[in-house]
């Protein structure tokens, strides 16, 4: 790969490059999923490839190929070129990219266990043993799957940068589905996270640790108990968010308004762009003074940490907001070069190293590190004997947030009612709404590091052409006021 | 292009080493160009070649599937031992029964050299030309401009093979001002038929009518729905309850419907892979035709989507050509759905609306409840107050909560023209204008 590497960057700078820079990525993804005690999916994927993104004329080209070989370089490089400099007829302004990256190393996610060596049928029964306590406790469909994902790359730049890394992502989870067959109403538990799935930057003992046939029987008995619940009810009220409700709250509300591509426009076109904007920087009231943010690209166990982004930029801990206030953005070295133009010296230096390629044949955009909710000091019991009259939302069931990252509506598997300070009644078909800043200044309260853990997505989508994206989220369980819940059709 | 020769020996010499009861060889090969931009400039300019070749092996109903995007022998080989190893150790599946035996997939043109010819310098004066429009009303454009080239086959151990080779262009266009946006957006298998000057015209002069929009309040009003919003009520229609997993999981809404009017009579929906309105694709992942499939026919659900598995759960069921690749979590769906126009026109429409709205786009539209198929989102890039029978002013975007089951039973109006589109890169939906006489807005 590396003869590959240089070869790129030889080409590009023969061509009149003034930056190159060029990935090569093997990835290899196990995925297993059970359905009602049949393996519906054992598939085994293996990609490679490797692309090359240039600047000529102060422009971009990109182009990759599946085909790793010397004469596919050569060609490849070529046609980078010949899009950059038809890029270039059109520019309204020179790419920027700030100070030279010329980072040098090698990182692999650090793994007790290794994943591949678990034997696909030790994985099969333990799906299958989880299937079945799903189905035993009631569910009318049952699911398990398990997801293994390996990407090693190198990275190398015309600047001197040179990296390798393995990054390895174990996930897994359980779903229940019940229905009732007279009214025809559905209601579905997940475990451990939403959707049915977690995924950590760790190995096998990641779902040793989720105890899969464990939870099942609760998650397979908790489906069936909706059937019966209450509504939850319509109205504001105080509510407490589960950890993992609060992480892909965290993910629409906060991960992608933080974008510095998209706050200066470049989704614009797709899934939109940002409410913030460069000049709120340092001033803006995200969130009430509970509100710490983090970024963090070297968080353990996180499946948006590693050791360098593809740009070559080091892994960083970004601070984004601090006691409530904006003070930081997800960032590249282009993003960061424009912001400087417009905040001058109240901006950092040099990228905060968020940005992210899906695979070979995709160029890397800002993507969500580790965008985690720092740990507050409430303890959860006390947190919940502190609310007299309140609701307890977990587990998403759907998301739905605004062009700008604005206006977002989330409807939760979960929900408990909270009254004098104690769980109470389960409540069916739980959903909350809000604005971003206005939500976040009500939190009042976040819990300490004892309830505080990090949550993966598996399937963030940016970009066009699509690309996916593993982003995490380290949460506890936090508490809001006046918040508008139970939304009608 | 890799091209049907090389393909075709490729699926060739790995059954030829498969020592499985059956295999399947399918490869989806792409090059694929996308010229982006944003504030009036070209941000991304990029090219990729690629192909993915899967293995499906069945060993006494024990499957195991591998995927490579590598031709090179080794890699070939190391997919086929994957997929052979991992369908030894997985638990027979007792409702498999068979990959489909060898069939007539008619041809059908879907390639046009003009898209797959396209040049960056070609693409970049298309998008040269709408970022020129936007800024002469003083806007920016962003938007992407696609063209690709396909090559799609499939092979099996019982006989049966194809090949298609097909292209796609798409523009899409969001102008944005100072305090509105707007829309347009088109596809094509022939790129000379994508009229980028009337898409870039038609986005500005949304973003233009759009400006000083006013807050108004969230109740229920009636909608024209412009077709980039009659698209999100198909796609979520369909993948939520047209497919032949959620059908037999019974969360579709269709279950215990079938044959019953569940939508009004003016409302027609079918999925068509040779129907050349559309991008054509002959046949699915498993080889197997794309049959026409009615699936709402005035208002009477007709059927779902099967794939060979789902199918052969069922007595006398045949697929219907609607497999996915693997893995997925979805099932067999449509994805090349059509929406039967009406008679309509857009300003008869909006003559015959009292007080109302009209939408340009939903945005993240999510499902809640997948039997009423209640679904919650945004409108985005050009929302309009109707009353008296005209646009009267521009109005800032609301968050709707809608029964879209409710939606299709409440369709005044069906519009002439169609337009033909694509969500999340997957699936088409050729789609009119329509009008609901309610629609459920929920916040602001």
């Amino acid at each position: 790969m590396r003869t590959l590497t240089a070869r790129a960057l030889d080409c590009a700078n023969g061509l009149g490059a003034q930056y190159a820079d060029v990935r090569g990525v093997v990835r290899r993804i196990q995925t297993i999923a059970i359905t009602n005690g049949v393996v519906e999916t054992m598939v085994e994927e293996e990609y490679q490839g490797f692309g090359v993104r240039l600047l000529i004329d102060g422009a971009w080209g990109f182009s990759g190929s599946a085909t790793l070989e010397l004469g596919a370089v050569d060609q490849v490089t070529a046609q980078a070129a010949e899009i950059a400099r038809a890029s270039a007829r059109f520019k309204t302004a020179e790419v920027r990219l700030g100070p030279r990256v010329s980072s040098v190393g090698v990182y692999r996610t650090p793994v007790l266990v290794n994943p591949w060596e678990i034997s696909p049928v030790a994985k099969i029964a333990l799906l299958l043993q989880a299937d079945r306590e799903l189905r035993h406790a009631g569910a009318a469909t049952a699911k398990a799957n398990l997801l293994t994902w390996q990407e090693n790359k190198v990275f190398a730049n015309s600047e001197g940068a040179l990296t390798e890394q393995e990054l390895i992502h174990t996930g897994g989870g359980v779903t229940a589905i019940a229905v009732d067959k007279e009214s025809g109403q559905v209601q579905t538990r997940s475990y451990p996270g939403f959707f049915g799935t977690d995924v950590r930057g760790a190995g096998w003992e990641t779902i040793l640790e989720m105890d899969l046939p464990g939870n099942a029987q609760r998650i397979g008995e908790e489906a069936v108990a909706l059937l019966r619940a209450d509504e939850c009810p319509s109205g504001h009220a105080t509510v407490i968010l589960g950890p993992s409700q609060l992480a892909i709250q965290t993910h629409e509300s906060v991960g992608h308004a933080i974008e510095l591509d998209r706050v200066f426009g470049a989704e614009g076109d797709f899934t939109g762009t940002s409410f913030l904007s460069p000049a709120m920087l340092n001033s803006f009231a995200y969130g009430s003074g509970h509100v710490n943010i983090t970024a963090d690209a070297t968080a353990p166990g996180g499946v948006g940490t590693f050791g360098w982004d593809d740009e070559g930029v080091p892994a960083q801990r970004v601070p984004i907001v601090r006691d409530g206030i904006l003070c930081g953005f997800l960032s590249s070295r282009e993003s960061i070069e424009q912001l400087r133009q417009v905040v001058g010296d109240r901006a950092p230096a040099s990228s905060g190293g968020a940005m992210i390629a899906d695979g070979w044949h995709n160029i890397p955009l800002v993507r969500m590190t580790n965008v985690n909710v720092d740990p507050g000091e409430w303890d959860l019991a006390e947190l919940i004997a502190d609310t007299d009259d309140g609701i307890w939302m977990d587990s998403c069931k759907t998301y739905s947030i605004d062009d700008r990252r604005l206006n977002f509506q989330f409807g939760v598997e979960y929900a408990r009612e909270i009254k004098h300070g104690k769980l109470g009644r389960l409540l069916k078909n739980g959903s909350y709404a809000g604005s971003t800043p206005q939500f976040w200044a009500s939190c009042d309260g976040v819990c300490n590091r004892d309830h505080w853990r990090i949550w993966g997505i598996s399937n963030c989508g940016k970009g066009q052409p699509g690309q996916m994206a593993h982003t995490g989220h380290g949460t506890a369980p936090a508490r809001f006021r006046n918040v508008r819940v139970g939304i009608r059709s | 292009m890799i091209g049907p020769e090389r393909i075709s020996s490729t699926i060739q010499w790995v059954l030829a080493r498969s020592s499985a009861d059956q295999t399947e060889v399918s490869v989806v090969a792409t090059d694929n160009a996308l010229t982006r931009f944003a504030n009036s400039t070209i941000h991304q300019n990029v090219f990729s070649s690629n192909v993915t070749l899967r293995v499906r092996v069945v060993i006494a109903n024990q499957i195991g599937i591998a995927i490579t995007n590598s031709l090179e022998a080794a890699a070939l080989q190391r997919a086929l031992d994957h997929a052979l190893s991992n369908a030894r150790r997985t638990p027979p599946n007792p409702g498999f029964l068979s990959l489909p035996e060898p069939q007539l997939v008619p041809e059908v043109v879907g390639y046009f050299p003009a898209t797959a010819d396209c040049t960056p310098g070609q693409r970049a004066e298309s998008v040269g030309a709408i970022c020129q429009l936007a800024r002469e009303a003083g806007f920016h454009a962003y938007g992407a401009l696609t063209t690709a080239t396909r090559e799609l086959a499939v092979g099996n151990s019982l006989g049966h093979s194809c090949f298609h080779l097909g292209t796609l262009s798409e523009i899409k266009v969001t102008v944005i001002g100072d305090s509105s946006a707007g829309y347009a957006a088109n596809m094509a298998m022939d790129v000379r038929r994508l009229d980028f000057e009337a898409i870039g015209h038609e986005a500005t002069e949304r973003c233009s009518r759009g400006q000083n929009p006013q807050p108004i309040e969230p109740a229920e009003y009636a909608v024209i729905l412009a077709p980039y919003a009659t698209q999100d009520l198909v796609f979520v229609t369909t993948t939520v309850g047209l497919g032949a997993r959620s059908f037999r999981e019974k969360t579709s809404f269709v279950c215990g419907n079938i044959g019953k009017r569940i939508m009004g009579p003016n409302i027609t929906i079918h999925d068509d892979g040779f129907d050349g309105n559309g991008i054509v694709e002959p046949f699915d992942c498993e080889g197997v035709p794309k049959r026409r499939l009615d699936l709402i026919s005035n208002g009477v659900a007709s059927g779902v989507a099967y794939d060979s598995y789902y199918a052969g759960l069922e007595k006398g069921r045949r697929s219907t050509g609607h497999a996915l690749p693997p893995p997925n979590t979805s099932g067999p769906l449509p994805r090349h759905t059509f929406l039967r126009p009406g008679s309509a026109t857009v300003e008869e429409m909006i003559q015959s609306t009292g007080r109302g709205l009209y939408v340009t786009q939903l945005h993240y539209t999510r499902p809640i409840d997948p039997i009423r198929l209640t679904a919650t989102g945004m409108t985005r890039n050009g929302t309009f107050l109707i009353e008296h029978g005209e646009i009267v002013r521009p109005v800032k975007d609301l968050r709707f909560t809608q029964s879209y089951l409710k939606a299709w039973n409440e369709v005044e109006a069906v519009g002439q023209e169609t337009r033909l589109l694509r969500m999340w890169d997957q699936s088409l939906q050729n789609v009119p204008t329509v009008k609901i006489s309610s629609f459920n807005f929920t916040g602001s």
